[in-house]
Order: C-alpha cells, then structure tokens, then sequence
C-alpha cells in the first residue's frame, strides 16, 4: 500500500515544481477567484480525507489475520456516538462548503458584471466595459467589436485591468468558450447568448479554444488572446483598421462554411447588425429572426394564415438538411425585414429594462452599476436555460 | 438487375458497398483479427460439439445463476473492445504533437471516444453490474430464482442484441462521432447525416429494453421472494444496494428511452424537438439526458458499494458496522442522484441561484456517501482482516475512491466547475470514480463469488498480479489527466500544440499500458483457474467462512439453489445458522416446481437487432417485416401455457446425496 | 413469497412444507405495476417536452388555431365508456361467466376503436391543413404525446384480441384471469394519461 501513497503525492510534487498549470497560476481576476475557491474546497475536504485514508492503512496493517495481538470483537457493529460522529463531521464540512459555494456562485457568476479588477483594486468609477461579441462558429471563432467596428477570427485582445464584457452564441453545434488565463469557460450556443464579465490583469499572450467537442475540426479550434497595455491594444486596433475587407452579410456566410484549422483574419469593417442576426439565425436573407418569431409565438402564433409561410432553404451548409420522411428542407419566412425585426426587438428593449445583476444574497455587496447596454434576455429572442428561474 | 439505382435502394436501403469500410487500414486489419477469432471460435465450438450444449443449458436457459455468467462473460468480452478504443486513444493523444495528426483522422478518432463511453458503460459496466444482481441477489434471499425467469433471459439477449449493433457499426458504416450523450444540434440530421447517431440510437434503445425490463424483474424477486424472515432490515447490503439500483434502473431508464426516441424521431420524420430552427431547443435534450445520466452512474456505483460491504465484513470476519446507517445512506443516495443533474452543465448559464443549488445537492450526496466509507473503516476496525483478493481491491478502492470523490465535490462547486468542466481534470475524476469504485468493486466481486458460481476459486497469483497492474496502471493513467486538466487541457482533443504536455500524455499511455496488462493477466487467471481447477476445488460451498445464503448451499448451487427454502432469524443469516448448530436437513425432498428453459428470448432479441439494422440502414421492407415478425413471434410465444416442470424429489434426493457426501469427505480431510 | 412478518419458531431453519415456486400471481401483478410505472415516466417526459415546447409555434398556427374540443369530447367519451366496459368484464370475470366477458370485452374494443379511428382523423384532418409535426416545436410535441397515448392504446387492443381468443380456447384459467388483470390495468392507466392529455393539452391549450 506504501506504493500507492507516494503515488498519491505525486500530482502535488508535480504541482509544486511545474509553472504552466494555467489554472492554478492564471492572469485574470475571475479565473484567480476560481482558483482560490478550488483551494479552498480542497483544504476543507482534506480534512477529512486525509484522517481516511491514514485510518485505511492503519487498520489494514493493525487488523491483519497474522497480528494475534489485535483485539478481535466479532460482533461489534454498533457505536451511537461514532455513528453521529461519521455523520456529523461531514455534514459540518458540507455546510461550510454549501455557504462557501452559495457566495462564490453568486459572486463569480459569469453574468456577473465584475465588481473588481483585481484583488485590492477597486473598480475605477468611470471605466466603460470592453465589449465583445463571440461567435462559435464551425469551427473557429469570430470576435466582432461592436465599439470599434471590426471583427478578428480566431484572435482576440483586451487590454489589461479594464473589465471585458462577452456576449456570446454559436451559429451551428455547442462550444464552450474557455480561455483559462482569463476566466472560465460558458457554453457558445445556437440561437441563445449567454454572458461572461471578466478581467486581465497581466499582459501576455495566452490561449484559448472551444472546451465543448463540436465536431470534426474542434481540435483545430484555438484562437490566442492577448492581455496589451491601453497603447498597445489602440494599436492593435489600428492594425486591424488598416488591413483586411468587411465583414458582411455574405461575407458571413461565406466565413460560416464548415472548416478546420483557420488562420487569423482580421476585418476592418463590420456590418452593425450581424451578431444580432447571427444571434438570431437571420443572416440567411428573407429567414424569420428568432426575436421577430417568439415575439409572435408570445402573442400566440400566426394562426392558419402563418402553416404554409415556409420557403424551401435554398442555402445550405451542411453535407445534408432534411430527414427521409420529413418534408424538404425550410425555413420560416420573415414577414419584415431583418433590419426591422431587429430593430423591433430593440425598441422593445429599451421598453423593458432588466438588470443582469443576479439575485445577491445577504451580506453579499452589490456591485456599482457600469453596463452601458443593458441586456434584457427575454426581449432579444435569446433563452438560458429554460429551467432558469 | 443491379444497375438499377431505385431497386438497390429500395432492397438495400442506403447500404451500399461503399459503407463497408475497406480504405480504413485500421479497420480493417481490426475487422480481420475479429473475423479470424469468430471462425476460430465457431470452429472449436463445433468440433468439440459444444454448440447443443450451448443452446440447452446456457443460451435459453431461464437459471438467473446462468444469465448472470453469461451477463459476465458479456461484460468481459466487451471489455475488451471498451478497452482497445482506449488504448487507441491514449496513443493517438501520445503522438499527435507539434504539428504531428498523429496516426488517427477525425473521422476515425471521434468515432472511438464516443465508442469507448457508449461500450464502456452501457456494455460494460452495467451486464457486469446486472450480471452479479441476477447471480447473487436470489442466493442471497433464499430465493429458487427470480420472479419472472423467462423475461431474466430475455433481458439478457437484448443486452447482447445491443451491443452486436455496436459491434456492427465496426465493420458496417460508421458509429457516432458525437460523444457518448450524442448532444444534437450535433446528433442531430443536419450536422450528423451518417448512419453513426443512428447506429447509438438503436443499440441503447433494444439494450435498453432488456435493463428496464431486469430492473422490474429484481425489484419484483426482491420485494416478493424473500426467504421467510428475512424482513427488509434482515436483508444482505447487497441486496439492498441491488434493490436501490433497480429502483433506479425502473425510474431512469424510461427517460432515457424516451429522449432517444425523441432523437430518433428528429433525424428520421424531421420533427423539431431538438433543432435549432421551429422552435426546437438542444438544450431540453442536454437537461432530459443527464436526468438519467446522473441517477446511472449511481446504478453503477450503489451494488459494487454493496459488494464491498458484503467483502469488509466477510473478510474482517465480523458483522457489518452500522447497518442500520448503511441502509438509510444508501437510500439517501437513491434519492437525492435525482436532484443533481444540472451539475453536469452549470456552463450553460442558469443563473447563480440555480447553480448553487444543484451544487449544494450534489456536495450533500457526499455525506452518506462519507458515511458509508466510515462505515466500511469501523467493519475493519477490531476485525481479523484476511487480505484474500477480493478484501485487496476493497482496501484499494477506499484508498482510490476518495480522491475520486474530492474531485467530484470540487466540480460540485460551480466557479470551480467552469474551469475544469470538460477538462481532462474531468475525465480523470470521472475514471476514477467508475475505475475506483464499481470497476474495482466488480473484480472484488467476481474474485468473491467465483467459487460459488463454479465450485473452484480463482487463482490467486494472477489475481494479485492484475490487481497490482490494474491499481498502479490506474494512478499512472489517470494522475496525469489530473495535472493536465490543471493545465487547461480539455477532452476530445486529437491533436495538440503546447509540446511541455506531451509527457504527461506519455505517463497515461504507459498507466493504460499497464491496465493492458491487468487485463491480460485477469484473463490468464481465468484460463490458469480453469486448468487448476482440482486444486483450487472447493467442495463446502462456503470457501470464505461468507455470512450470507448463498454460502449455505452448494457451489455451483443446484438449478434449484436450496432443496427446502431457509428461514431467516438474523442479518448475517448463514452465520447465524452455523453459529447455532443447524444441521443440514438430508431427507425428506421433494419435488420442485421450476420454470422450463426457452429460446423465445433468443429469438425476439435476434427480430429486434434485425429492426435496428434495418431502421439504421433504411431498409423500410425488412423494418416492416421484422417488426411484424417480432409482434406476431410475441404473441405466439404468449399461446404457450406449458411454461414450467417438476423436478422430481428423486433427482433432488440424488443431488442432496451427493453433496452431503463430498462435505463428508471435505470435514474428514480438514 | 416474503412472509416476513409472520413469527417463526427461533430453532427453524428452513420450511419443511415447500410449495416451491411457481410464477405467482401476485407477483405478476407487482411486476407489472412497476412497468406501467415506467410507461408512466415516458409519458411523463413527454409531458414535460410539450410543457417546455408546448408556446414554440414558429410562427405557425397555435392550439386554439387547430383544436376541436367537441371532437375531443367526443373521443374522451369513448376511452373513458371503454374503460367502463371493461370494468364490466372484469366483473363477469369474477363470477366466472366466460360469454358474458367476451361481450363485455368486444364492446370494450369497439369503443377503443372509435377512439382510435376519431384521433387518426384528427391526425389526418392536422396534416392536411399542413399543421404537420414538423411544421413547429408545439406540433412536434403534440404529435408525439397524443401520437403514443395512441400507439398504446393500438397495442392495448391487440393485445385485448389476443386475450379474447386464449380465453376462448383454455377458458378462464388462473394464467388467462391474471393476462386480463394486467390488460386492465394497463386500460385503466391509458385512461389517467388521456385525463392528463386532455386536460393539459387540450383544454388548457384553448384557454392559452
């Protein structure tokens, strides 16, 4: 049993001696609160774990068959006081893993927008969020900067201390969007958005990828993110200002096409509207947004009149649509345009303003107000998860 | 009559030759190996004539004692296949580095990750899990076999019917190259158009007929055929872990079909119930699958939890510590595997509240769970500990088992989760918990119940053997999954870029490498045990001084298990009975009423694997005729009244005999 | 058989007057219950898929757009005097008066029928409207709920034949009376399921 001791410590001798354990040694505020609470949870359970496994050995050697000298009770199996303390001991870890695990959710949920930028910072009162917009797409990732009017695949850059703000979706199958300097990771999903506030601290160039297999070309799906000081970001910016094309609908759905192991592209221009037609499934010109259809479907549908208002889908990205007693392959046709659908949907938003700050539980503080855009995920067409409260 | 393109379709569907998979060298070197060994096989059972013996005493037999082997050997045999797709995998991630693809495409690759889940826990883990059930449980209350014995054999051949699909997809198309759960929109039509999702689909629907219908057949021989006495708080803790299980099976399992069937229905009529367009939502698939998916791994986990107890106090020779606690922990477990499945995707932004909740859930199944290995430490404690196999892998799994499960409470915290979600962190967590605790469990219990099953033990020098391979393999393998999930590294990647992981990777594939050997050397034990079978021969039937019923009859028990049913007075009821003096009765037989052996299961599974082939293949005539076949073949079977048979008191006066004179000759020589 | 709870003798260690076993009735029983408790869940997933999907129109028609609610009065008639029928057989069953039965199931079929033959219209009636299953999330789902409450109800009245024709040829047998048991309560618990269908998706559907 020796054997499988010294096996034991082996991860931690490993830990201590090995630096590019990114998540336990990570750049970023949120994914440094992670790791610190992973800490955390892994002291508490020790405490238990430890006395079991030692007690494990211990009695194994002690009770052997060959040591005569053992006590031997055949027909002890029952204690109430060790029964209550076998219950109670991890119970008592469990509530203060219960209350240490309540707050670091709420703390850390990625909806969240960050309170800090750092441990002992305190956000500046006037700093804007950066905004990015991710798209998963099959497979690579574009980032649009809705703030700057350009567009990056498969590279993406912050600069350092100011908090960043990721709307994300996908435009086919499930990613999860994970750059573990930076913060963890939140699924990339067709037709829905979901959020992530996060901040990085050091400058570097550093990794991220799709933690969510996608398909055939997912392990080709990295992208570098790069933490640059407020200069350095200006000018890659610029950079990107200067070189490449724009981002269009067509464009789009060019880029869209199924392929592997992309190289970094860079798009000086980008259409206003593509990440909410994107988020919407409407790039595809003459298709109903998602936004314009569960707001019909919530005034109940478009009765008899709407059955037959389907198109046979004349673009295709796939190997094959369609199922083999299915009708042919549609979709269903906007009744507005895509540019008032959308616009629709924001007027409807600014109708019904929501607060993204997630329910705080007591003694948690509230965090200043800084989102600009204030997101009303009901409104846009986009879904969490359907059991959400 | 062959260049007509309509009548190929309409006769084979969209099985054409090109789905035969002659360019894939691996495959097809794969397909050779299998095919050489098929006729070697066949080849032997026919010369040395064994395939009447076969069909007779094994294959339609309705003896819960033999369905369990055959479970067993299911189990082994599948095993291995599980195990090649690892192998496969761990040497591709090995090589694939600094612009290597390594030797496998992603085509190849992603099929075989999703094999060695769908294989490893479907086909694996849970004919090995239900096999053991369907030996020990009967024995273990008394019982002469199960309550509906010839559904006991139908279960088992939708079992194998199940994984001949799987093992079809082999050779015959492609299998899904989706991951174990098949998540759509990937799954679905338009991204996966291949026959591989379908292929999954049918395979887990007919195995999964079989494990619904054995999960109703042992709650039912549990709750109803107990051995008079035997109260519910009398009953062995396998017993009750077995009952927990099939509770959960009865409960689970019907989600599971109904989501598939829900799958299936989008890819074959296109309705939207998963899709992104026409208000379908993928994510209702994610949640409906792991409301399965988490109370299985329980199905898993709770009987090897009970084969160790059964394990601690037989070799610490002593009554189980806190039985009482043990019952009520494992209950607990039962239900609360219900209230945790969202852990498995707190990525998909539920909110915090919602997180936290399924967190804390998840955290509180840690403390029965806590308890139970309290439970299992103080068993040991003042005991008289005889490290027999099955008492090492027990101590193996306390000391593996709680690392797996700290592991699992950390990604029971949801920031932490977000870091290692769908990391290798997971991946290692996850084998370690299944390897640890129900893959150690079931060589524990195989090496425990063995002798019952075949009258000799198991060769302990290449049980230890494949102990230490399995249980050294197991750290190498997995600690640096541990270490490189730390180091971001996420799962079903095939190839890598950061060359400071490759020996990491290295370390793993030379931990499976070791496994390779434990397996190996699990089957060299089976072939040395056979061959010495005379001196490992136990005539007592009750090799390891065991506490329960199935120790008070013969090994290999008669088809009949016990001439006159036991009555119980105490948990550990055969040691009760040996502690009073209780005298086995030698007269007095009479004659047995048993359930007749049948080859309807045989059938209707082989009518049900053809469906699948042709549901899979669109071949819309043969799904006709099977599907009529398979009804019409039912209630035929359904027009046979003459079911069971006497054993007469004759026979059972001969078997009696026989027995009392070996344990004569077995005292004399002791 | 568990006679757990009766007291026995201290000394005794096994029973000397064995009726051995046999597939016993009750057991049957029991078993059987756990399946339909089973066959519950599936049903009760569907329900959940068509709560979740059930507001998914695509912009397409909605339940007040396509239901008939006197036709689907209609066919709840027929299941539930169905079941009523069938209960009448169940009785005759008890006095052991085979002929009676027989009738009693026959009429029990004839109503399963009607209802089967008013829900295929309804089906066919949706579909050539265009409200096919594939047309939305909502039809998706309605389709697949109604669509197996249908398809157990098809199996239910073969099986029901099959009965008919085995009581007829061995009588009322102790294996025939427990086939008839299990029969009737799977009918029963094809009745609560189209309560629930009729009133979560019908109805409700109406007021939505």
């Amino acid at each position: 049993m020796s054997r499988l001791r010294t096996l034991f410590l082996l991860p931690l001798l490993a830990s201590l001696g090995s630096c590019s354990m990114v998540v336990m040694n990570p750049a970023g505020d949120v994914a440094a609160q992670q790791r610190d609470l992973l800490m955390v949870s892994t002291a508490l359970m020790l405490i238990v774990i430890i006395p079991v496994m030692a007690l494990t050995i211990f009695f194994a050697w002690r009770y052997r068959q060959s040591n005569r000298e053992a006590r031997y009770e055949p027909d002890w199996d029952h204690s109430t006081h060790l029964e209550l303390v076998i219950w109670a001991v991890p119970l008592l870890i469990i509530i203060c893993l219960g209350a240490v695990t309540w707050m670091g959710t709420h703390l850390l949920d990625p909806y969240r927008p960050i309170g800090r930028v750092a441990a002992g910072k305190p956000l500046p009162p006037d700093v804007r969020p950066l905004e990015v917009e991710v798209v998963a797409l099959d497979w690579k990732w574009l980032f649009i900067y809705p703030d700057y009017g350009v567009a990056m695949v498969n590279e993406l850059a912050a600069p350092v201390d100011r908090p960043i703000s990721f709307r994300i979706t996908s435009a086919s199958v499930m990613n999860s969007f994970y750059i573990p300097a930076l913060a963890g990771q939140i699924y990339a999903m067709p037709g829905m958005e979901t959020r992530l506030h996060a901040v990085i601290n050091k400058s570097g160039d550093y990794e991220g990828f799709s933690a969510n297999y996608s398909g055939a070309g997912f392990s080709g799906m990295r992208f570098a993110f790069h933490g640059l000081d407020d200069a350095g970001f200006q000018a890659w910016i610029a950079k990107a200002k200067d070189g490449g094309g724009k981002l269009d609908r067509n464009g789009y759905l060019e880029l869209e096409q199924p392929s592997e192991n992309q190289p970094v592209r860079h798009y000086a221009a980008v259409d206003a509207d593509l990440y909410k037609a994107i988020l919407n499934m409407c790039v595809e010109p003459g298709k109903m947004c998602m936004s314009e259809m569960s707001q019909i479907d919530a005034k109940g549908g478009l009765g008899m009149a709407g059955i037959r208002n389907t198109l046979p889908l004349l673009y295709d990205k796939f190997a094959r649509r369609g199922t083999i007693f299915g009708p042919a392959p549609s979709y269903v046709a906007s009744i507005c345009t895509t540019e008032e659908a959308l616009a629709a949907s924001k007027a409807d938003q600014s109708v019904t303003p929501m607060t993204s700050t997630p329910i705080v539980g007591a003694g948690l503080q509230r965090p200043p107000p800084l989102s600009i855009r204030l997101p009303s995920p009901s409104a846009t067409g986009t879904l969490r998860s359907p059991f959400n409260s | 009559m062959f260049d007509n393109p309509a009548l190929l379709k309409a006769i084979f569907g969209r099985l054409t030759l090109e789905s035969l998979p002659l360019h894939e060298p691996i495959v097809v070197a794969t397909f050779v190996v299998v095919a050489l060994g098929g006729i070697a096989l066949v080849g032997a059972l026919t010369y040395f004539k064994l395939w009447g013996y076969l069909w007779r005493e094994w294959f339609t037999s309705v003896d819960h004692k033999r369905i369990g082997v055959m479970y067993i050997v299911l189990g082994i045999v599948m095993l291995l296949r599980g195990f090649s797709d690892a192998i496969m995998m761990r040497l591709q991630q090995a090589m694939a580095f600094g612009g290597s693809e390594g030797y496998l495409n992603s085509h190849h690759y992603d099929q075989i990750f999703t094999a060695h889940g769908v294989i490893m826990i479907f086909f694996v883990a849970m004919p090995l899990v239900t096999g053991l059930m369907n030996f020990v449980v009967p024995l273990q209350i008394g019982a002469r076999d199960v309550s509906f014995p010839f559904l006991n054999n139908f279960s088992f051949w939708m079992t194998v019917g199940g994984a001949v699909i799987v093992m079809m997809s082999l050779f015959v198309g492609e299998f899904a190259r989706t991951g174990w759960l098949a998540y759509p929109p990937l799954s679905g039509i338009g991204y996966s158009p291949d026959v591989g999702v379908d292929y999954y689909i049918w395979a887990l629907q007919v195995a999964g007929v079989g494990t619904l219908l054995s999960g109703v057949n042992l709650v039912c021989t549990i709750v109803k055929m107990r051995a008079p006495g035997m109260t519910m708080m009398r009953m062995p803790i396998f017993t009750w872990t077995a009952l927990c299980t099939n509770v959960l099976i009865v409960a689970a399992f019907p989600v599971l079909t109904a989501v598939l069937a829900l799958l299936a229905l989008d890819r074959y009529v296109g309705t939207n119930f998963f899709t992104n367009d026409f208000g379908g939502n993928p994510m209702m698939y994610v949640n409906l699958i792991w409301i399965w998916g988490h109370p299985e791994v329980y199905i898993l986990i709770l009987p090897a939890f009970g084969i160790f107890s059964e394990v601690t106090s037989a070799f610490c020779g002593k009554r189980l510590f806190g039985y009482t606690s043990m019952v009520y922990a494992t209950i607990v477990i039962t239900i609360l595997s219900y209230l945790v499945w969202l852990h498995h995707f707190f990525t998909m932004g539920s909110g915090a509240s919602v997180n936290s909740f399924f967190g804390i859930t998840t955290m509180i199944i840690s403390i029965p769970t806590g308890a139970k290995i309290f439970n299992w430490l103080f068993t040991m404690y003042r005991g008289r500990i005889r490290f027999e196999l099955p008492m090492m892998w027990t101590v193996a799994f306390m000391l593996t088992f709680v690392v797996g499960g700290m592991t699992g409470v950390l990604l029971a915290v949801p920031p932490a989760d977000f870091v290692l979600h769908n990391s290798l962190f997971l991946v290692a967590h996850f084998h370690n918990v299944i390897i640890g605790g129900v893959l150690f469990g079931l060589f524990a219990g195989i090496s425990y119940w063995f002798p019952k099953a075949f009258g000799f033990r198991l060769d302990p020098f290449w049980g230890k053997m494949s102990f230490w391979f399995w249980v050294v393999g197991f750290w190498f393998a997995f600690m640096p999954l541990y270490i490189l999930g730390l180091m971001g590294v996420t799962r079903r990647l095939r190839t890598f870029e950061d060359p400071s992981l490759q020996i990491w990777f290295i370390i793993a594939a030379f931990g499976a490498f070791l496994i390779l050997l434990g397996i190996l050397s699990f089957l060299i034990q089976i072939f040395v045990s056979v061959r010495r079978r005379e001196q490992l021969r136990d005539d007592t039937g009750d090799p390891w001084d065991g506490r329960t019923l199935e120790w008070a009859t013969s090994s290999p028990p008669p088809a009949y298990n016990f001439a006159f049913t036991p009555v119980v007075h105490d948990l550990d009821a055969w040691t009760d009975m040996k502690n009073r003096g209780y005298q086995r009765p030698l007269t007095g037989f009479r004659d047995i009423h048993m359930p007749r052996n049948t080859g309807a299961g045989v059938v209707l599974a082989g009518l049900s694997v053809v469906l699948a082939m042709a549901l899979i293949w669109y071949i819309w005539w043969l799904a006709i005729v099977s599907f009529v076949a398979l009804i019409g073949y039912a209630i035929a079977h359904t027009f046979n009244y003459d079911r069971d048979f006497h054993i007469p008191s004759s026979d059972v006066t001969r078997v009696e005999d026989e027995r009392t004179r070996l344990l004569a000759a077995t005292s004399q020589a002791g | 058989m568990a006679h757990a709870d009766t007291v026995i003798d201290d000394t005794v260690f096994h029973l000397e007057d064995d009726h051995g076993h046999a597939e016993s009735g009750s057991s049957t029983m029991l078993g059987f219950w756990i399946y339909l408790m089973s066959d519950c869940l599936i049903f009760a997933m569907l329900f959940a898929v068509y709560g979740v999907l059930g507001g998914n129109y695509a912009a397409g028609p909605a339940p007040k757009d396509l239901f008939d609610l006197p036709l689907v009065a209609l066919n709840t008639t027929m299941l539930l005097l169905s079941s009523i029928t069938y209960g009448f057989a169940m009785l005759e069953m008890a006095k052991g008066r085979v002929k009676p039965m027989q009738v009693w199931l026959v009429i029990t079929g004839l109503f399963g029928l009607a209802f089967l033959s008013i829900e295929l219209y309804e089906f066919a009636h949706f579909i050539h409207e265009g409200a096919t299953p594939q047309r939305s999330g909502f039809l998706s789902s309605f389709f697949t709920l109604v669509g197996t409450h249908g398809l157990h109800v098809t199996f239910g009245l073969i099986w029901l034949v099959v009965l008919m024709v085995q009581v007829s040829r061995h009588g009322l047998i102790a294996a025939n009376q427990r086939r008839l048991m299990c029969l009737s309560m799977f009918w029963h618990f094809l009745d609560v399921i189209w309560i629930g269908v009729f009133t979560f998706v019908y109805l409700m559907g109406m007021l939505r």
